[in-house]
């Protein structure tokens, strides 16, 4: 199984980003390095709008996300309510 | 009288709308005529509609999105710059990464900006063209946002004022250089697995990620901003490129081959690039988060691998020299950073001898290699430096026909011997570093017969400065090439001694006293 993966620039955004991403996806797991956050999942990483708006306390549009990306691995699909990252394997 | 207000728009219909509503096909022209570069390379397209952004990314939030990154970036920026960061990296040796870096990156973000440029203009389906037209003006943030984020370092430390001059001519760059050539003289298709696939997936998962993580972890705030906003772009790149695999190897079974063989090539060119990379984590960053081996097997063997078992339902199989790329994760740093300190008077940057702690740390992370291979080298070399005997090898370098890397890698199996590989063409013969270039090489000699190696035409005389006269009788070629690369006598030589380490002494004294 391979795993999806998200990497974020470290800040009080990304880190409400960070806890909606470990909600939303079991098996989460989270690896701390210098001044960056990245989250492997295996097979399919999700980010909900509704859960990232639940932390950060007010709306938030996924388009947002670029500003704090550093670098994905997966099959990307983004609507407005999810960003999802996905490997067929 | 009540207002009717219009429900927002979801993000898939204003992407349909504002992407592919706004493109026509032409009437007085034949659509094959105005977009002829996409059918020679065997490409088959049906349906060009079926490309889609999964961004969804429009202009108008392009536009928004960007310029708060630069906004974020610069404000950083001047911060770092008012507060004499450069002052507050780890140690000196650390500046010598920045020089590398800004010697052989923008020049090729700049490559990047004008070959998508063209794909902008080349691509038959709006979907392409609009993704490869926001590529080309990221690519070209890059590319300013990388100088300006040096600049400042420049003011300070010797050898960064000519790496536009360089970029052409010095024989370490010609590796960046040659790979977007390459690129950039294919057709489009290949052109995006070049830089969409290869130079994006493979290449800056590691430049910007660990690479650049381990840039802040030095303290070093200014390649920290400029490196993650470069990479938030990334991120955007990669799912191009990746989309244009997909998408030739849906539109059409006779795709495959051609698609196939172009990420053989390009996955073996990205990472003879990256031996550089390898050795600006292991042995330039004074303080480092994880070896090059260890990004590689995160960013390269793990992610790669889930990409070519993805593939795999179209028939894709993993790359040939896969495996030899797994095995040389754990030489390949070594070897540049011995071939670089062999050479101090060959580059605008300082080199030295690892600490004995930076050694212990090398053999923890590389326990079946360094100790048997390169300690005792790096320990020899040591000595002789000690003895006032520092190893300075003044001849020419030899560069792979393709990769144009300098010969240095091993023979596949046997870490003690050098690998060479020869081809005829036209009754010349034409040297490689590897069995994966010599293929590359013999799939399109009349290609690489033409690559400009400067190594090597330095002996023919076309390496000199302007003015010289080849022709006199006792002319001697490679006599003037530190001023042919304009080369920066201040910043040649090992980093012990060099200008560079006192005045950073002297002045980080100045800045904890009064």
């Amino acid at each position: 199984m391979s795993n999806a993966f998200i990497a974020f620039q470290k800040n009080d955004e990304s880190r409400c980003i960070v806890e909606a991403i470990i909600e939303d996806n079991p098996g989460a797991m989270v690896v701390d390095q210098p001044s960056m956050v990245k989250i492997d999942v295996p097979n399919r990483l999700v980010i909900k709008r509704e859960t990232v708006e639940e932390k950060i306390g007010r709306s938030f549009d996924l388009q947002e996300l670029q500003l704090h990306l550093i670098t994905i691995s997966g099959h990307l699909d983004e609507t407005d309510d999810e960003f999802t990252l996905s490997w067929n394997s | 009288m009540d207002m009717k207000v219009a429900k927002k728009l979801g993000l898939k219909e204003r992407y349909s709308l504002m992407t592919r509503d706004l493109a026509w096909d032409t009437t007085f022209h034949k659509m094959e005529d105005v977009f002829p570069q996409t059918t020679y390379e065997g490409i088959k397209i049906h349906d060009w509609d079926k490309w889609e952004d999964p961004f969804r990314l429009t202009m108008d939030a392009y536009w928004k999105y960007q310029s708060e990154k630069e906004r974020k970036l610069y404000a950083i920026l001047d911060g770092f710059n008012q507060n004499n960061g450069h002052l507050s990296v780890t140690d000196a040796r650390y500046i010598n990464v920045l020089k590398l870096f800004l010697g052989s990156t923008p020049p090729l973000e700049l490559m990047a900006a004008r070959g998508f440029s063209m794909m902008g203009r080349q691509m038959n389906g709006a979907g392409p063209r609009v993704a490869c037209q926001m590529q080309a003006v990221d690519e070209y943030r890059h590319f300013q946002t990388q100088i300006h984020s040096i600049s400042n370092y420049n003011k300070y430390y010797n050898g960064m004022d000519e790496f536009a001059h360089q970029q052409s001519r010095m024989w370490y760059l010609s590796d960046g250089k040659s790979f977007f050539d390459d690129a950039i003289t294919a057709g489009p298709f290949e052109f995006m697995v070049a830089i969409g696939f290869a130079f994006e997936y493979v290449l800056t998962n590691i430049l910007f990620v660990p690479f650049i993580s381990g840039a802040a972890y030095n303290g070093d705030m200014a390649a920290m901003t400029v490196g993650f906003s470069a990479q938030s772009d990334e991120a955007r790149h990669m799912t191009l490129g990746l989309e244009c695999i997909k998408f030739m190897l849906e539109q059409d079974p006779d795709n495959l081959p051609i698609v196939q063989r172009w990420i053989d090539k390009w996955t073996w060119r990205g990472t003879r690039k990256l031996a550089s990379v390898g050795m600006m984590m292991d042995y330039m960053l004074p303080k480092r988060i994880m070896s090059f081996k260890e990004a590689w097997e995160m960013y390269v063997e793990d992610n790669g691998g889930s990409l070519f078992k993805d593939l795999a339902r179209y028939g894709i199989t993993i790359p040939k020299c896969f495996s030899q790329t797994i095995e040389e994760k754990e030489h390949v740093s070594h070897q540049s950073w011995i071939g670089f300190y062999m050479k101090p008077e060959a580059t605008p940057f300082h080199t030295w001898i690892p600490t004995p702690d930076e050694m212990d740390w090398l053999s923890e992370k590389y326990p079946n290699t360094f100790d048997q291979y390169y300690r005792p080298v790096l320990e020899y070399l040591d000595q002789q430096e000690k003895a006032g005997n520092r190893f300075n090898n003044k001849t020419a370098p030899m560069n792979c026909q393709v990769c144009v890397s300098t010969m240095k890698f091993n023979e596949p199996g046997d870490p003690m011997e050098m690998c060479f590989r020869e081809s005829i063409y036209n009754g010349e013969k034409f040297h490689t570093c590897s069995d994966h270039c010599k293929e590359i090489f013999d799939n399109e000699p009349e290609k690489y017969v033409q690559t400009f190696i400067s190594s090597h035409q330095v002996l023919q005389g076309n390496c000199e400065p302007d003015g010289t006269d080849v022709n006199v009788p006792d002319f001697k070629p490679g006599q003037n090439m530190l001023d042919y690369w304009k080369l920066d006598k201040r910043a040649l030589g090992d980093f012990n001694g060099s200008e560079d380490q006192k005045n950073f002494a002297q002045w980080r004294e100045q800045a904890t006293k009064n």
